[in-house]
């Protein structure tokens, strides 16, 4: 019988949900790596098996772990990531300019086109790519490289490369997106890279249509239609119908178009998730009300869901990587909050229950869809 | 009793890295030659490349800002790398502790 696993990262540990395909009852095991950070937690398309996770502390720096039985037990893979080369330097929340420092790594990103390929995002901004299942890391440095580089900035939580998606069909071709630069794509691999920004308008830089400098929050895209692009930024919900060549705002009634998360459902193209969080200030939702948007036309019209979420006097916030999908029949939708609960749709987002109430503060949350 | 030249060397690691790497608290490392921080930690490194990073840079061999080194009721942390320990650590009767620094939650 098909099953579902979820998988998330939280402040303090990594924590195991499984399920079957009802998706109704559930185990939590955890937590593993206790006291870390765990920004992300993943699985490979390939081998639903293997995971990768990004553990770090400020204490002991960046470790990456990995799995090949589905997490029952774990072994540490390669933590070297070098920038190629000088690093040179990039804008400081000042204005001055600061030498590009790795810290952490945000997102993994295992490849769906080989099984031992995973790809890992990382502040300051950078992409790296491993070829040997994380033993070892290459910087893709034609990204951070890149001319505008010097003038990338960091958003309030860092100059983070936080999100990064495979074409389908189209391995040399990559999108990504730093907080805050902007959107990028590569058709070459990674050896060079286009800043795909243009229609973008943020408020808070100096020139809101600048080709770089726009806090986006997170990208995602549906594999049968890969040119368009859907994405959550700072404020405004985009849209892109060419492959990020240009984008158009599709907030439409949203009750604030600020957030972090967006998904697409697993197999309807255009309909597409957010949580609207109040203002860039409050990093709450509005009203106390946790709600789900969700929109069956590709954005501008959307409708609020909030059966089985909390209706009253909810302030927590939903992080970037901590909003995802599976792949059944009737498409499940779960999310985490930084009050530790992950909430589960097994309904495409009509109905929602709490999996867990009292985890540490959710990082990231994805979902296996298992054979 | 350790060889000519070789003495074996107490660490005590912080909970976070026993946890990381599956140690235990305490573990026994063979140092070559003088028996220094560089050396001690370059001995643990190899005995457990999953350490590789978490204590010092692994590049510049840089103590990391929230580590600290203490033996024999002292704090190393701001000492000279390749100042030799002392006997006792040396000889194995105290052991050389890494552990994080106080700090946040």
């Amino acid at each position: 019988m098909p099953g579902t696993r979820v998988l998330v990262g939280t402040r303090k540990g990594a924590f195991i949900l499984t399920s079957d395909e009802a998706r109704t009852d559930w185990k939590v095991d955890g937590p593993h790596f206790p006291g870390w950070e765990i920004y992300h937690l993943t699985g490979s398309p390939h081998d639903p098996d293997r995971l990768y996770a990004s553990q770090s502390t400020g204490w002991h720096g960046q470790v990456i772990v990995r799995s090949d039985d589905g997490g029952a037990t774990w072994e540490t893979v390669g933590n070297d990531f070098t920038y190629d080369g000088v690093p040179g330097e990039h804008q400081w929340y000042d204005g001055t300019l600061r030498p590009w420092e790795f810290t952490r790594v945000w997102h993994l990103e295992p490849s769906r086109h080989d099984a031992d390929t995973v790809y890992a995002g990382v502040e300051d901004a950078a992409l790296f790519k491993s070829t040997d299942g994380g033993l070892t890391w290459t910087e893709l440095s034609g990204l951070r490289q890149h001319d505008t580089g010097p003038q990338w900035q960091p958003g309030a939580g860092g100059m983070c490369l936080h999100t990064i998606l495979e074409h389908p069909t189209d391995p040399d071709r990559l999108y990504v997106a730093i907080s805050a630069a902007g959107a990028f794509r590569t058709s070459d691999g990674g050896q060079t890279w286009t800043p795909i920004n243009k229609g973008l308008r943020s408020g808070e830089i100096p020139d809101e249509d600048s080709e770089v400098g726009h806090c986006v929050h997170h990208l995602d895209l549906h594999p049968d239609n890969p040119d368009v692009l859907y994405m959550q930024k700072h404020w405004d919900v985009m849209r892109s119908k060419d492959g990020g060549d240009s984008w158009h705002e599709v907030s439409g009634n949203l009750p604030t178009d600020f957030g972090f998360v967006i998904s697409v459902h697993a197999h309807e193209p255009e309909t597409i998730y957010v949580v609207p969080i109040t203002s860039d200030a409050h990093h709450f939702p509005p009203d106390g009300k946790l709600r789900v948007y969700r929109s069956r036309t590709g954005g501008d019209e959307w409708e609020a869901l909030g059966n089985g979420l909390p209706q009253e006097d909810c302030y927590v916030n939903v992080l970037r990587d901590a909003m995802a999908v599976d792949q059944h029949s009737s498409c499940g939708v779960y999310f985490g909050t930084t009050g530790g609960q992950v909430y589960a749709s097994n309904d495409s987002g009509d109905s929602w229950t709490a999996i867990v109430r009292d985890l540490p503060a959710v990082l990231s949350v994805e979902v296996q869809t298992l054979p | 009793m350790s060889a000519p030249g070789r003495s074996t060397v107490r660490v005590v690691l912080p909970s976070p890295l026993r946890a990381m790497a599956g140690l235990d608290k305490e573990i026994a490392v063979e140092v070559e030659g003088e028996v220094t921080q560089r050396s001690v930690l370059g001995a643990l490194e190899a005995a457990y490349p999953m350490l590789l990073g978490t204590i010092r840079g692994r590049h510049d061999a840089v103590r990391r800002p929230f580590v600290r080194f203490f033996a024999c009721e002292e704090d190393l942390s701001h000492d000279d790398p390749d100042t030799p320990l002392p006997a006792a650590v040396a000889d194995g009767r105290e052991p050389y502790i890494v552990l994080g620094a106080m700090a946040g939650g």
